[in-house]
């Protein structure tokens, strides 16, 4: 069975934002439960489960936690850990299991409520316990300041401003102020995001992602199966992954990241180009981020970021919608699942759901997600559903 | 509170004993004569296992910095110059400029080791400007 033959067929978001009565087991269940209604699909149904630990409550298994809670028996359990990039690695395990007979259908359910389960204080210290332990921990990095040196490192190549790496949320919340489920939903302009409070030169409050509580889930199966459900299925066209380094003090180039090899992968499995596609859903977990994405994933060439982000382009109107949900700068982002609502708003794009959001019969979606400090990277190219 | 402090490993037990004696240790690769950072059991240019330590030269370059302003813990005091330094022997690592007019810290810098005491046990390398 090749990677045609696998489709999306159900989706499903919790409550999000700030929710403060269910922690991210509780989260990840209703997740799955709500995907597996959306998909006309009984519990009992799933042979397949893949999730990711939650940073917050974490469980030596918890892909097993999770099916047992829910009271089924899988065939297949994993959980995969690889940072923001899970969201993506996990839909390509998932849609691997399926091709190799290992599932028939599979739910991919993530989690977390870094917001209301976690003290500010734990979670700066939490993640930046993703720096080396003797090599850089003890120079008191914050994931904020592991951005901040490919924000300097930008700036010094090519020139970027303070001001170019601002446009990252005023177009965020152009698309959020559109969605009534994103935490943060007021448009600003760049001069609100220069005088935000300063958290490591050159970035500030608001080149920052939100902290979020909240879950999604999909669900996978063949399209032989999918035929007897009631959505359209949706298509994935194509995967790339790529790896450079783990942390950031290894990093051979600081401006161009592994979303390249990622990106070319992506695309040349799906036989398609930057030019083809109609909304991306990037990883905007820091301003800079989202800049160096669009250049590395061909949107725009290398250094050029800033002024792609300055012409208007990404928001609503422009020539790439990018993160039409409100992404994690202003929609939802509760730790390791941040993605998964990239991917959620890509299925309500393709099944024209997304209310003032809608773009016109979008036939290519681009998502990517990255772990680390720029580090584990993966692509997928969605298709519309035929 | 207290700052992170390292735990070394029989591995990097060289690399902070030479610290405290005040020298900063590379290894070297015997095989395709390269130097590398951080310790590791097998070179990552070549792959061979054929490493030992040889000392640096203490001098390198900023490759990019940041000024903490939020500092990670209460251990930590706001603002500190986070900074990846090009050695130049090579390899880049992290660690902290000190000494520096924050003001006007730029990229590119030419810098040189120092040690400081942060434990009885832990010297930390630490850069400041030529």
């Amino acid at each position: 069975m090749g990677l045609d033959d696998v489709v999306i067929v159900g989706m499903a978001e919790t409550d999000l934002g700030v929710v403060t009565d269910r922690g991210p087991m509780e989260l990840g269940v209703q997740a799955t439960k709500l995907a597996l209604d959306d998909a006309g699909l009984d519990l009992r149904a799933i042979d397949g489960l893949i999730t990711c630990n939650s940073l917050v409550h974490p469980v030596m298994y918890h892909a097993e936690a999770t099916a047992e809670y829910l009271g089924i028996e899988p065939r297949h359990c994993l959980s995969v850990g690889t940072g923001g990039g899970t969201t993506f690695t996990a839909l390509r395990y998932a849609a691997a299991a399926i091709q190799t007979g290992m599932a028939h259908t599979v739910v991919v359910s993530m989690a977390d409520s870094m917001r209301s389960f976690m003290t500010r204080e734990r979670a700066m210290i939490v993640q930046a316990s993703s720096g080396h332990p003797l090599y850089e921990q003890p120079y008191g990095p914050t994931v904020p300041a592991y951005y901040a040196l490919i924000a300097r490192a930008h700036m010094a190549e090519f020139g970027t401003t303070e001001e170019q790496f601002a446009e990252a949320m005023v177009s965020s919340r152009e698309w959020s102020a559109m969605n009534p489920t994103a935490q943060y939903r007021e448009r600003i302009t760049v001069n609100d995001v220069m005088t935000s409070k300063p958290i490591a030169d050159p970035l500030k409050m608001l080149d920052c992602s939100i902290v979020s509580d909240g879950g999604a889930a999909i669900v996978l199966t063949s399209r032989e199966r999918a035929a007897d459900l009631p959505h359209a299925p949706i298509s994935i066209l194509g995967y790339g992954e790529g790896h450079s380094y783990e942390h950031i003090s290894q990093s051979k180039n600081l401006t161009t990241s592994a979303a390249l090899r990622s990106g070319q992968l992506a695309y040349a499995d799906a036989g398609l180009t930057a030019r083809d596609i109609d909304i991306a859903q990037l990883y905007d977990c820091f301003s800079p981020a989202l800049l160096i994405q669009l250049e590395d994933l061909g949107f725009c060439d290398k250094g050029e970021g800033g002024a792609f982000l300055q012409s208007g382009a990404t928001r609503p109107g422009g020539s790439l919608p990018v993160n039409t949900h409100g992404g994690m700068l202003s929609h939802c982002h509760p730790g390791n699942p941040g993605a998964m609502f990239g991917l959620t708003e890509a299925i309500a794009q393709f099944r024209g759901l997304a209310g003032p959001r809608q773009q016109q019969d979008p036939q290519h979606i681009l998502l990517h997600a990255q772990g680390g400090i720029m580090s584990s990277h993966a692509t997928v190219i969605l298709g519309r559903g035929v | 509170m207290q700052k992170v402090l390292p735990d070394p490993s029989p591995l990097a037990r060289p690399y902070f004993d030479g610290c405290r004696e005040g020298q900063l240790l590379l290894q070297s690769c015997q095989t395709c004569d390269k130097p590398q950072f951080y310790p590791r059991v097998v070179c990552s240019h070549c792959g061979a296992s054929t490493l030992h330590w040889t000392p640096a030269s203490g001098r390198g370059s900023v490759a990019s910095f940041t000024i903490v302003r939020r500092a990670v813990s209460q251990a930590y005091d706001a603002p500190y110059v986070l900074a990846l330094i090009d050695l130049a022997e090579g390899p880049r690592m992290m660690s902290q400029v000190i000494d520096v007019d924050i003001d006007t810290m730029t990229v590119g810098i030419e810098v040189s080791v120092a040690f400081e005491a942060w434990s009885d046990e832990i010297d930390m390398p630490v850069f400041r400007p030529v």
